[in-house]
């Protein structure tokens, strides 16, 4: 597996300049802790963010909208279940309607699902546990806005946070989904294996992040913005926005 | 002398009770059957954890309850994974 050279590859970045600047907005809720995270990652790859606080009605011009983790009304009731009749949502839906990228990230992922802007939910993670720690993760399908950039055959290795992660979708559901390259992202062992030992919250499948059927929102459980440096252990989730940037560039 | 407070309304209470649905998983409904079993409490065969709701109306069944159906399909239960039934208290 290739190791990233975020030295290299950061500089080359730099280098570009005043090459155009991509806006993403980070959504922000009370709850939400990713928030700073997620602004940080577009940062370091040279690109602009800004928080869009969930009172707001409407999110003026973006390129692309992160949906942050944390725990967005004290996840009461059930995860994401109160955030996703947020003033804010209505606009992300008509955003994601229009074909807007929009990234969900755990908290997020959860809230894209009670939203009905993804398929599934997320439930308890059968450990019942709260499992905080490095995972692997195998990318599925490479022909995405959110994974075009990975490198064939890549592991990315990035960190998860979550008590209520495990993927659940019903059997007719889940083969649409696969018929339509809506599998993302699965659960894999340090050697890219797809063991059930690596799947640390017992998702179906070893799903770890999905896309909708139009392929403009994805999101998933694992925490991509917390590994985009080097220095903090890890980089490979830069992969994830650097598709997400790349995908901008060919659209223009 | 007091006077009785009449009221113009009734509270009227519904309870809503949440369940995981049969093909969902349900760890914790498994640990408790698992320790009630080590308890020694013999002969049951499955627990499923849900949640309760109880919920105070001013207003009648009649015109509340299509509302209430709406309001658990919506928000207060995710048909993805949960059931839900409501029960009216007479």
């Amino acid at each position: 597996m290739t190791q990233v050279d975020t030295e290299t590859e950061l500089s080359t970045i730099s280098d570009q300049g005043n090459a155009s600047k991509f806006s993403f907005g980070v959504l922000q809720f009370p709850g939400s802790n990713s928030d700073q995270d997620c602004v940080n990652a577009i940062e370091v790859l040279g690109h602009e963010a800004h928080y869009v606080w969930h009172k707001e009605e409407s999110l003026g011009h973006l390129d692309a909208v992160l949906v942050p983790g944390g725990f967005s009304y004290g996840d009461y009731l059930r995860a994401g279940a109160i955030a996703r009749f947020s003033p804010v949502m209505r606009a992300l839906a008509d955003f994601a309607e229009n074909g807007g990228l929009v990234l969900g990230v755990c908290n997020g992922f959860q809230i894209l699902c009670e939203a009905g802007l993804l398929p599934g939910a997320l439930i308890l993670n059968r450990s019942l546990q709260f499992r905080s720690e490095f995972v692997h993760l195998s990318t599925v399908n490479s022909g995405t806005p959110f994974t075009k950039a990975i490198p064939a055959d890549q592991l990315m290795r990035v960190p998860i946070a979550h008590g209520e992660g495990c993927y659940f979708a019903d059997g007719s559901t889940l083969n649409e989904m696969e018929s339509h390259g809506q599998i993302l992202w699965k659960y894999a062992t340090a050697q890219g294996d797809l063991e059930d030992h690596a799947n640390p919250n017992g998702s179906v499948h070893g799903i770890a992040g999905v896309c909708n059927k139009a392929g403009n929102v994805a999101a998933l459980m694992p925490h991509p913005e917390r590994a985009c440096q080097e220095a903090i252990g890890s980089a490979d989730g830069q992969w994830i926005f650097r598709s997400l940037i790349e995908h901008l560039k060919d659209a223009k | 002398m007091m006077v009785p407070v009449r009221f113009e309304w009734q509270i009227m209470k519904v309870k809503i009770i949440i369940t995981p649905k049969k093909a969902v998983l349900d760890p914790q409904g498994q640990a408790v059957l698992n320790a009630l079993e080590h308890m020694g409490y013999d002969g049951v065969k499955d627990v499923h954890v849900g949640r309760f709701l109880e919920l105070e109306l001013s207003g009648d069944k009649a015109s509340m309850e299509s509302r209430i159906e709406e309001a658990c399909h919506r928000f207060l239960s995710n048909p993805v994974i949960e059931d839900y039934r409501v029960e009216w208290e007479e």
